[in-house]
């Protein structure tokens, strides 16, 4: 009889060269955060230059403008979790109440796909169609008697126009899983509502809700996580320096402290005060998924 | 059957215009885009364009093709997809399916599926994780596109919930006839997970496709870009610095929104082409991995 490890060996060799990659590129990273306490001198390399304790996060808590950056990341974050589980809810809902299989699969085909295409399209067509001047929503908005609007110049825009526009790429991706749900409630309830003299809205409160609420419970919990999230993708390639006061957030902080300005030290300590909220919160939103739903990651 | 009442005739109506301009809000602009990469850029210029080009041109598409660079980037992608995809796949395949066996079987599976877990949940931040690829040699080079992102994570996680719905029994019945766990795997687990595959598969040839932000800032030379980074220099204002004298002659004929309007079609078209394939099995996959009991 041959030994258990000898017959778990193969499974080790399976695992092996993804494990080696993600060592390299997920935990040496890791380790990399001593950076934040360092002045990085090029020659000596991430783990050999000399120390400074906590200067850069002091340097960080002085930087003109750091709450600010933290009060705009986290009002765009909060403006998509929400608009990112009422408006896929509600399109499912009204989805699900149109009977034609054709007309509803087709609706499906076209709201899923913005979600695949990159925010560097998007950026590019957004730029266009939003342009003040030339745009075809400025030109709509004209047509209708109301004022151009500038939605990626003028800083009170700005929070709102990101917020929009994520939600129009993400919100038909958003519905499947709804989608799903409402096809796994029991016809049978419908029919027992029907019976007791339940009208159509009786049944969407009554019987509808109540199947779906599991799941939105779910999304939104493990939504929590993306609270310091407020979408570098998007806001990189659409902002510019007249809206920094409202669309500056923490990723686009760091990318222009680090990459722009070659200060590693301070850059590495923006990033990790912002993966440490984020670890923490999502830790808080698995634990609170699995209490209330039993949901386990693997 | 009863006659349905009036409010109910009247809210479905209503709910399908409302549904049908949902998606018309979701289409419109691309087709606008697509509208004004046909016209002409003095049509596009007096504001003519709305959904249908105005005085059909293909000038734009003659700058874009004619543009070494573009081409270079287009070629640069595509082998990306080409060397990336298959290695993601390899590595997720052979990482989801020990993870899918449980501690009887595997009594490390475990330790190791939180190994892969929580780099999903923690990161060293965009510094440490630049500082690392350059510390390992492949900074400005092919492989900075490739080695990287090689396992992605929340793809085994779908997978590895994929391979625990399938029947023990099967397996069980080919190791008695003597099958290997390689065997197992190639001839049991992954024909029988082909539509999860699949799925896989297509989500990532559009990530490698879409990923813009390492190819900007992994590369040094704008030769070694992408063809996301190098639209995004497009797009984004700094052009003109990679343009030759040749370049700038020609693209003074037609305007810069007609040149964007179709650089952007062209590099939405490979995503357009798989998304019919990729469309009819996602929904599926998406349901299957995250939301399970």
């Amino acid at each position: 009889m041959k030994s258990r490890s000898f017959r778990e060996l193969p499974l080790h060799l399976m695992i092996l060269p993804g494990f080696v990659l993600v060592f390299i590129y997920s935990y040496i990273p890791m380790a990399g955060i001593i950076m934040a306490f360092e002045r990085l001198v090029p020659s000596k390399g991430m783990f050999l230059s000399p120390w400074v304790g906590w200067a850069n996060f002091e340097y960080m808590l002085r930087m003109p403008g750091i709450a600010r950056v933290l009060g705009n990341t986290f009002f765009i974050a909060a403006m998509k979790m929400t608009a990112g589980i009422v408006v896929p809810v509600t399109f499912a809902l009204l989805l699900n109440e149109a009977k034609n299989r054709l007309f509803k699969r087709g609706v499906q085909t076209i709201v899923y796909f913005p979600h695949f295409l990159s925010w560097i399209i998007l950026s590019g067509i957004l730029i266009d169609i939003l342009s003040p001047s030339t745009g075809i929503v400025n030109g709509l908005l004209g047509w209708l008697g109301l004022p151009s609007v500038y939605f990626l110049g003028d800083p009170g825009w700005f929070p709102f126009t990101m917020a929009i526009s994520d939600t129009w790429k993400e919100f038909g991706y958003g519905t499947i899983v709804y989608l799903a749900a409402l096809a796994g409630i029991n016809p049978a309830l419908y029919e027992a509502a029907e019976m007791d003299g339940a009208g159509r809205i009786r049944q969407t409160v009554s019987v509808t809700l109540p199947g779906l609420l599991p799941i939105i419970v779910l999304m939104s919990v493990l939504s929590l996580g993306n609270v310091l999230n407020a979408g570098f993708d998007q806001i990189f390639n659409l902002y510019s320096p007249q809206v920094y006061e409202t669309g500056d957030i923490i990723d686009t902080l760091v990318y222009r402290i680090g990459i722009e300005n070659a200060n590693y030290g301070v850059a590495t300590a923006v990033g990790l005060f912002k993966s440490v909220v984020s670890f923490v919160m999502v830790g808080a939103s698995y634990m609170l998924a699995y209490r209330l739903t039993g949901y386990r990651i693997f | 059957m009863v006659r349905a009442s009036f409010g109910r005739r009247l809210f479905v109506v209503l709910n399908y215009l409302f549904l049908a301009a949902t998606a018309a809000a979701c289409l419109l602009p691309l087709v606008n885009v697509l509208a004004i990469s046909f016209s002409s850029s003095s049509a596009v210029a007096a504001g003519q364009v709305t959904l249908w080009p105005v005085d059909f041109s293909l000038k734009s598409y003659e700058f874009v093709i004619g543009k070494p660079e573009f081409g270079n980037a287009f070629l640069i992608s595509v082998l990306r997809v080409a060397v990336g995809m298959p290695l993601n796949m390899l590595l997720t395949i052979l990482i989801a399916y020990p993870l899918s066996k449980d501690r009887k079987h595997f009594r490390f599976r475990n330790a190791y599926a939180w190994y892969f877990v929580l780099t999903m949940l923690f990161s060293g931040g965009l510094i440490p994780w630049f500082m690392t690829i350059k510390m390992t040699g492949i900074l400005d080079t092919f492989w900075a596109l490739i080695l990287p992102s090689a396992v992605p994570v929340f793809n085994v996680i779908l997978l590895l919930n994929f391979f625990k719905s399938l029947p023990d029994e099967i397996e069980e019945a080919a190791e008695i006839d003597g099958a290997s766990r390689w065997q197992a795997l190639w001839r049991i687990a992954v024909p029988l997970s082909a539509p999860a595959i699949a799925t896989l598969t297509l989500f990532c040839i559009v990530t490698h496709w879409n990923s813009w932000f390492e190819g900007l800032i992994l590369m040094n030379r704008p030769e070694h870009y992408p063809l996301q980074s190098y639209l995004q220099t497009v797009i984004v204002g700094r052009d003109m610095a990679l343009m030759t004298a040749a370049d700038v002659a020609r693209w003074a004929e037609i305007s810069d929104r007609t040149s964007k309007a179709a650089q952007v079609f062209v590099a939405m078209l490979p995503v357009l082409l798989v998304y019919p394939f990729l469309q009819k099995h996602f929904a599926e996959g998406i349901v299957m991995g995250s939301v399970k009991g």
